[in-house]
C-alpha cells in the first residue's frame, strides 16, 4: 500500500532512521549530562558517548578521531573552515578560490571574506556542473591560501574532481576545504584518499537529527588549524566552543555508522530506482537531464520539462508527492536557480526544473507513481502552455519581443 | 506556501482553456509576460458585432497563481463589452483568488493581458489603441 505524501526530497533533508532515534533516546533523560562534567559519572556517560560517535563518524570519512569539531551543522561548518583559514593564515595570504554553484552557506562567506578585506576567485563550471582544472590552476595566486570546493552539488548532484583538485593543491601547498553535505553517507569520501584538509558535513542529510555537524580539520601533512568564531568554554580543542549536543552528537555517530555498513547496497538500490525513474520521465518529449550523468551522486535527478513552469508542476502532485524546483516562484527571490543558471540554461529551462532526491526508505510502488503523477501533470499543463503551443507550431520563440517584466 | 481553494479549484479545473482563431478581425490577442521571467500569459477575446465579448480564451506558462488570475479573467471577461473589460483591475482578481502578496504579479499580468488583446483587437478595427498607465511593478 502507497502511503502519501512520497518523499522524494532527500537533498533538502532525510528522515531520521528509526536506529538513530533509539540510539539518541537516553541521552535525552537518563544519560543527560553533560560531556564537559568531568567530575562525576554523569559527565563521563556523556563523554564516553560523544568519543564513541566522533569514532563513528571519523571512520565513514577515513578521519582519525581527533579531527572531527561537532558543530550546529554544515552551514557553521563551512562558516568556520572559511572564515577560521582566513584568519588563522592571514600572514600567508588572503586569496580564496572556490566556485559559482557553491551552497549559499560557502557563497555567502567568500562574501563576508571579501567584505573583510580578503579576495575571491569563483570559478565558472561547465555545462556539466563541474569546474574546468585548467581554470583552477590559473586562478592560483602566490596569495592563495584555500582552494573552496564542494564535493557534490545540492541541486544537480555533480561531483566534483576532489582527488585532482586536491593533488594540484598540494603541489602549490594550498589548503583544500571541501563542503561534502550531499556526498557523504552517500558516496565513499576518504579524507586522506581525496587529500581534503577541511570538510564540512552534516547529520541531517543521512538520516540523523538536524542541528548536529561536524567540519574535519586535519592534524597531519599538515597540520591545519582554523580560528575560533565563538568565544566561550573552548571546546572542540577550542575550535568551537558551546556544549556539546549530545543526542544529536550520538544519532550523527550511529547515522554514520549505518551509512559505513549499508552504503554499497543502498546505493545500488537507490540509484536502480533513480534510473527507472529518469528513464522513464525522459521520455517525455523535450525533457532535459541538468548536469553530469557521469559525475553524479546516484539518488538524485534534476530535470528540466521544458515549457512547463516549475511551481505550476509541483502543484499538480504535491499533495502527494514532495520534490524541489529551481522555478524563482518557490522561493522568495523570485530568481530561478543560481546553479542551474551557471550550467548555462537559459531561465526558461531553470523555470522549469525539478530536482527529485531518493532515499533509504524509498519503494518502487512510489516510483512508479511519480513517473505517473509528473507524466500527467506535465502533459496537462502544456496543454495550456502558450509556449508549447509555439514550439509545436515550429516559431522561433528567440523571435518574439516579450515584455520582460 | 498554501494556495487557496479558489486557485487550486482553477488549477484543476481551469476554464476556456484554447485558441481562438487570431486571423479573425473581431478577435483580439494579448501576449504579456516572458520565459526567462517564468510566466507567458495568452489571453484572447472574440467580440461580437454589438461590442459584448462573446468568447474568452488563455493559455498560460506560469505557476498555480497565473493560471488560476488567467482563468478567472476569462471568465469575468465573457458576456461583458469590450469597454468594461478594460475595467477589471488586478487586485479584484488578487481579492477573488486570495492572493499572497508575492503572487500579486500574476494578477498584474492577467491584467495587462486584458489591456493587450483589447488593444489588439481595437487596431484591427481602426481604433486608436489606449494608453495605459505602467502597472507591472515587480
Amino acid at each position: 500500500m502507497l502511503k502519501f505524501p512520497i518523499y522524494l526530497d532527500h537533498n533538502a533533508t532525510t528522515p531520521c532512521d528509526p536506529r538513530v532515534v533509539e540510539a539518541m533516546i537516553p541521552y535525552f533523560t537518563n544519560s543527560f549530562g553533560n560531556a564537559a562534567s568531568r567530575n562525576h559519572p554523569f559527565g563521563w556517560q556523556a563523554e564516553e558517548a560523544v568519543d564513541y560517535a566522533r569514532e563513528q563518524v571519523a571512520k565513514l570519512i577515513g578521519a582519525d578521531p581527533k579531527e572531527i569539531i561537532f558543530t550546529s551543522g554544515a552551514t557553521e561548518a563551512d562558516n568556520l573552515a572559511i572564515k577560521g583559514v582566513f584568519e588563522m593564515y592571514a600572514s600567508k595570504g588572503n586569496h580564496i578560490i572556490t566556485c559559482n554553484i557553491e551552497h549559499k552557506a560557502v557563497l555567502d562567506t567568500c562574501k563576508h571574506i571579501e567584505k573583510e578585506g580578503g579576495e575571491v576567485t569563483y570559478l565558472k563550471v561547465n555545462p556539466e556542473g563541474l569546474i574546468d582544472m585548467k581554470e583552477l590552476e590559473a586562478a592560483i595566486k602566490p596569495t592563495t591560501i584555500l582552494i573552496a570546493i564542494m564535493y557534490a552539488n545540492n541541486e544537480i548532484g555533480t561531483v566534483m574532481p576532489m582527488k585532482e583538485i586536491s593533488a594540484l593543491a598540494k603541489k602549490k601547498g594550498i589548503l583544500v576545504f571541501s563542503d561534502a553535505t550531499q556526498a557523504v553517507g552517500k558516496i565513499p569520501v576518504d579524507v586522506n584518499k581525496d587529500g581534503i584538509d577541511l570538510m564540512a558535513f552534516t547529520a541531517h542529510k543521512m538520516y540523523g537529527p538536524k542541528g548536529v555537524g561536524a567540519l574535519y580539520v586535519r592534524r597531519k601533512n599538515p597540520r591545519v588549524k582554523v580560528t575560533a568564531q565563538m568565544d566561550g568554554g573552548g571546546h572542540e580543542r577550542g575550535m568551537r566552543s558551546g556544549t556539546l549536543n549530545v543526542p544529536g552528537i550520538v544519532g550523527f555517530g550511529k547515522a554514520c555508522e549505518i551509512c559505513m555498513n549499508e552504503m554499497e547496497e543502498e546505493t545500488k538500490k537507490i540509484s536502480a530506482l533513480r534510473d527507472k525513474l529518469e528513464t522513464e520521465l525522459m521520455k517525455i518529449e523535450e525533457a532535459y537531464i541538468n548536469g553530469s550523468k557521469q559525475h553524479r551522486l546516484p539518488h538524485v535527478t534534476n530535470i528540466s520539462f521544458k515549457y512547463v513552469e516549475g511551481e505550476g508542476l509541483l502543484m499538480g502532485f504535491n499533495k502527494d508527492i514532495a520534490v524541489s524546483s529551481g522555478s524563482a516562484c518557490t522561493s522568495a527571490s523570485l530568481e530561478p536557480s543560481y546553479v542551474l543558471k551557471a550550467l548555462g540554461l537559459g531561465d526558461d529551462l531553470a523555470h522549469s526544473s525539478l530536482r527529485f532526491g531518493l532515499g533509504r526508505f524509498t519503494t518502487e510502488d512510489q516510483i512508479d507513481y511519480t513517473i505517473e503523477a509528473v507524466t500527467k501533470t506535465v502533459n496537462k499543463l502544456r496543454e495550456m502552455s502558450p509556449l508549447w503551443e509555439m514550439y509545436k507550431e515550429g516559431i522561433d520563440m528567440n523571435n518574439i519581443e516579450w515584455a520582460h517584466h | 506556501m498554501a494556495y487557496s481553494d479558489k486557485v487550486i479549484d482553477h488549477y484543476q479545473n481551469p476554464k476556456n482553456v484554447g485558441t481562438l482563431d487570431k486571423s479573425k478581425q473581431n478577435v483580439g490577442t494579448g501576449l504579456v509576460g516572458a520565459p526567462e521571467c517564468g510566466d507567458v500569459m495568452r489571453l484572447q477575446i472574440e467580440v461580437d458585432e454589438n461590442g459584448l465579448i462573446k468568447d474568452a480564451k488563455f493559455k498560460t506558462f506560469g505557476c498555480g497563481s497565473a493560471i488560476a488570475s488567467s482563468s478567472l479573467a476569462t471568465e469575468w471577461l465573457k458576456g461583458r463589452t469590450v469597454d468594461e473589460a478594460i475595467k477589471i483591475d488586478n487586485m479584484e482578481i488578487v481579492e477573488e483568488l486570495h492572493l499572497p502578496p508575492v503572487k500579486i504579479h500574476c494578477s498584474v499580468l492577467a491584467e495587462d493581458a486584458i489591456k493587450a488583446a483589447v488593444n489588439d483587437y481595437r487596431k484591427k478595427n481602426g481604433l486608436p489603441e489606449l494608453k495605459f498607465e505602467e502597472s507591472v511593478v515587480h
